[in-house]
């Protein structure tokens, strides 16, 4: 059992062995669902000149918006960005460079790279921007181009409910991206809001399987929303 | 007269049938989500990994883990289903999703869209549009005629860089319901009050003007 027990007491040894120049890859669309305290202890650890895979980047002081601050981030691959100032002037400055990517297009990249499926092809960019330096093929009278995989040296995942052995569940949308970093990671860290008993999350109900998790850790969480949206009230 | 916003929406809503799984953009492809009859069940998607979108929530239940694809906080409906983004993606790639609405900045008579990237000015990205055009085969887009100088947003080619390429088949504007067929924009309906010579003047895109074209009708 003791092997299983993938718990961490702390944010530091959650990210122990992240170093410099490294490629992570983070769970989250816009502020839903992201690793807000392991993106803050990359912060505290200073670490510099990371590749990170996330949807967005967070906002001016918050998200991943925060490692922009001492230009902890060399280069940004995402399907949407420019939430945030700071962002916009790095990379008119020439500091940050930006891989963008369609937002399908990241999942699925994330997904075959956690699936050991090198590359794939895909509809989505052909004929565009994207489409230029890569691989076409014909299938089926229609033009598809070669996409490849991506994994990380880490992956930072927010799930929800988590046992000692790493099974993880999410809440709601604030799923999204987490499961298919969680798979591409070669250390997948997990902050969850509730660790439970092993054996009390359903089988059937987990959405990301322990054997892909190295560690987990229990977090407090502020969720903040980017867009306030409320029913008009009659 | 040139149509509203809310009766752009209006017209794309004319378009949905009961039991479509719909995905909608950001902008007046959102508003059409105001117009679903009342007697037809619709399902809505949204690409963050959501489908069965409900409306906006009240101060009580709003929640920071339940948005849609604008990031704006939302609701369910019954019967809805929240899954990842590649999930999410596999339905639309897959070419599951019945209808998808889309703004654009220009289209072409070959079906070329380009809707996310002007040069020389901040390229936000495509999010999950070039997702969208390249996996429905059933596609609105929705935009103005001309930009506000007059210039036409319906071309012979694109200008601008793609978004899809030849996936575009049916465009709804404030003047008029335009279709492609065969390298030509087919004009099929004209806002009320708006004339053909000022469509033919504001399509810059071969165009066939059938002998006939009705007026748009609302209810």
């Amino acid at each position: 059992m003791a092997g299983f027990d993938k718990v961490v007491a702390s944010y530091e040894e959650a990210m122990a062995g992240l170093e410099d120049g490294m490629t992570v890859l983070a769970g989250g669309f816009g502020l839903c669902g992201i690793p807000e305290n392991l993106i803050g202890e990359i912060k505290r650890k200073g670490t510099k000149g990371l590749t990170v895979v996330s949807n967005n980047c967070g906002v001016d002081g918050f998200g991943l918006g925060i490692l922009l601050e001492d230009k902890q981030i060399r280069k940004m691959i995402s399907s949407y960005v420019g939430e945030n100032a700071l962002f916009e002037k790095q990379l008119l400055d020439g500091e940050l460079e930006v891989e963008l990517t369609p937002q399908g297009t990241l999942a699925e990249k994330m997904r075959s790279g956690g699936a050991g499926i090198p590359a794939f092809y895909t509809a989505t960019g052909v004929g565009t921007p994207v489409a230029e330096g890569k691989e076409i093929k014909v299938f089926h009278e229609r033009e598809y181009l070669l996409e490849e995989a991506i994994t990380g040296d880490f992956a930072i995942v927010k799930g929800w409910k988590a046992d000692r052995y790493g099974n993880v569940v999410y809440r709601h949308t604030a799923q999204n991206f987490n499961p298919l970093a969680a798979t591409a990671g070669k250390i997948t860290v997990v902050e969850v809001e509730e660790i439970v008993e092993v054996g009390e999350l359903e089988p059937t109900h987990i959405q990301t399987p322990g054997i892909y998790v190295d560690r987990v850790i229990l977090g407090t969480f502020e969720k903040r929303i980017e867009q306030r949206t409320i029913k008009p009230t009659e | 007269m040139a149509l509203t916003r809310e009766q752009m929406a209006q017209r794309v809503a004319q378009e949905l049938q009961d039991g479509f799984y719909v995905n909608l953009g950001i902008g007046i492809p959102t508003l059409v989500a105001n117009y679903v009859p009342d007697n037809m069940d619709v399902m809505l998607q949204s690409e963050n990994g959501l489908l069965g979108m409900g409306e906006f929530p009240t101060e009580e239940t709003i929640d920071a883990d339940m948005i849609n694809a604008g990031k704006q906080t939302v609701t369910t409906v019954k019967g809805a289903s929240i899954f990842s983004s590649a999930e999410s993606f596999a339905m639309i790639r897959g070419g599951h999703v019945d209808l998808t609405v889309l703004g654009a900045f220009e289209v072409d008579v070959n079906g070329n869209i380009a809707s996310w990237m002007i040069p020389n000015k901040l390229v936000k990205g495509m999010g999950g549009a070039m997702d969208l055009v390249a996996g429905a085969d059933n596609i609105i887009v929705t935009m103005t005629h001309a930009s506000k100088s007059g210039e036409s947003k319906l071309l012979a080619d694109c200008s601008l860089p793609l978004t899809g390429k030849g996936c575009i088949k049916k465009v709804l504007t404030d003047l008029a319901w335009l279709e492609i067929e065969n390298g030509t924009f087919v004009l099929k309906e004209r806002a009320p009050g708006v004339s053909i010579e000022e469509i033919i003047e504001k399509t810059q895109g071969k165009l066939i003007v059938p002998d006939h074209v009705p007026e748009m009708v609302f209810a």
